[in-house]
């Protein structure tokens, strides 16, 4: 098990749990009645799609376990948990298979 | 009798957010494995899932930890990932608004993805509903999940401590989030956004401390919004 400072994590947390309030507060508490400008909500509606992906695309290409080497059965997996849950809509299922796939062609492949 | 219906719409609410508990409850254990394996003891496992109570940003935090990320980014990246809610937020105070405070500070803190989806579909559908019926049947909306949810996070990091390192857990979060992706390609801007964002997050990897995620972040969301911009026009046009 790796071992953080307890400063760093305290401060992710505090910090985090701060800032998704605000977030969550700002219109419902603050802004009651008024109108939003369309253009804020246009893109705050593509932050979260857009930030998911580009968290993980990187680590699909160049895992870290395997030092950045491109690996079969990591990107076997991330196409089977993308197909998934393109096709299923279903996260639990994309999970499931996508996990399914990277152990048996871990296994398989040695 | 204000009394009555309110509570029959709690239960509404409480019936439509059932079926979140299939995925709260792997979530949360996921999270309280993954949380222990980047080194976080119980005690700040079930902090950090209490308070901030969003699966994807907590994922998003954990990563970016684990690969030495500065702090500031990691804020940023993980607050990225929940402006969502803002956008949940501000698309329920037409509809909760005029609530009293106390009720809207405690809404506040219980607005996820389960939450909203189910309030604004309702609110939507019988757009007759008083602020109390739409208070209750929001707060029941979650009900089910939130005890569930702690509980999952619970057994998870109970259960993470005793995973030999040999499973491959590194590529087990980047799993859970691609499973995340195909469900959120709902219209054809969210693909758009999708793709940019990979693009140039591939592109922009060589970029120290992870500002590159930032920048990809920015651009997916910028085409995101341009491409619903471009639909619009074009449906207006047809």
């Amino acid at each position: 098990m790796s071992q953080v400072d307890t400063v760093t994590i305290w401060t992710i947390i505090i910090g985090l749990a701060l800032g998704s309030y605000a977030l969550r507060f700002v219109f419902i508490g603050l802004v009651g009645d008024r109108p939003m400008p369309p253009w804020l909500l246009r893109h705050l509606r593509y932050t979260a799609v857009a930030i998911i992906p580009a968290l993980i695309a990187p680590l699909v290409v160049w895992p870290t376990a395997t030092e950045g080497q491109p690996d079969v059965p990591r990107m076997a997996a991330a196409a089977v948990a993308v197909t998934m849950g393109l096709v299923t809509k279903n996260v639990i299922a994309a999970i499931f298979t996508g996990a399914a796939t990277l152990y048996g062609l871990l296994y398989l492949l040695g | 009798m204000a009394d009555t219906t309110s509570k029959s719409y709690f239960w509404k609410g409480f019936r439509d957010g059932s079926p979140f508990i299939f995925v709260a409850i792997p979530f949360g254990t996921l999270f309280g494995v993954f949380a222990t394996e980047a080194g976080l003891n119980i005690v700040q496992t079930m902090a950090f899932t209490s308070t901030v109570f969003a699966g994807a940003a907590q994922f998003a935090a954990l990563q970016l930890l684990q690969d030495q990320t500065p702090t500031a980014i990691i804020l940023i990246s993980a607050l990225a990932v929940n402006l969502r809610m803002a956008m949940y937020s501000a698309s329920l105070t037409p509809f909760l608004g005029a609530a009293p405070m106390w009720q809207r500070a405690i809404a506040a803190y219980l607005t996820v993805d389960q939450s909203y989806a189910c309030s604004i579909v309702r609110f939507e559908k019988e757009p007759m509903m008083t602020v109390p019926q739409r208070m209750a049947y929001f707060f029941g909306s979650v009900t089910p999940i939130t005890p569930l949810w702690i509980l999952a996070t619970y057994l998870g990091a109970v259960l993470g401590t005793r995973i030999p390192e040999s499973w491959a857990l590194d590529f087990a979060l980047p799993i859970t989030f691609l499973a995340m992706i195909g469900p959120m390609m709902r219209t054809f801007p969210h693909v758009v956004a999708a793709l940019v964002a990979i693009v140039v997050s591939l592109l922009t990897v060589a970029i120290p401390y992870n500002l590159g995620l930032l920048i990809a972040g920015c651009a997916g969301m910028i085409a995101g919004a341009q491409a619903e911009l471009i639909v619009a026009h074009r449906k207006v046009k047809a």
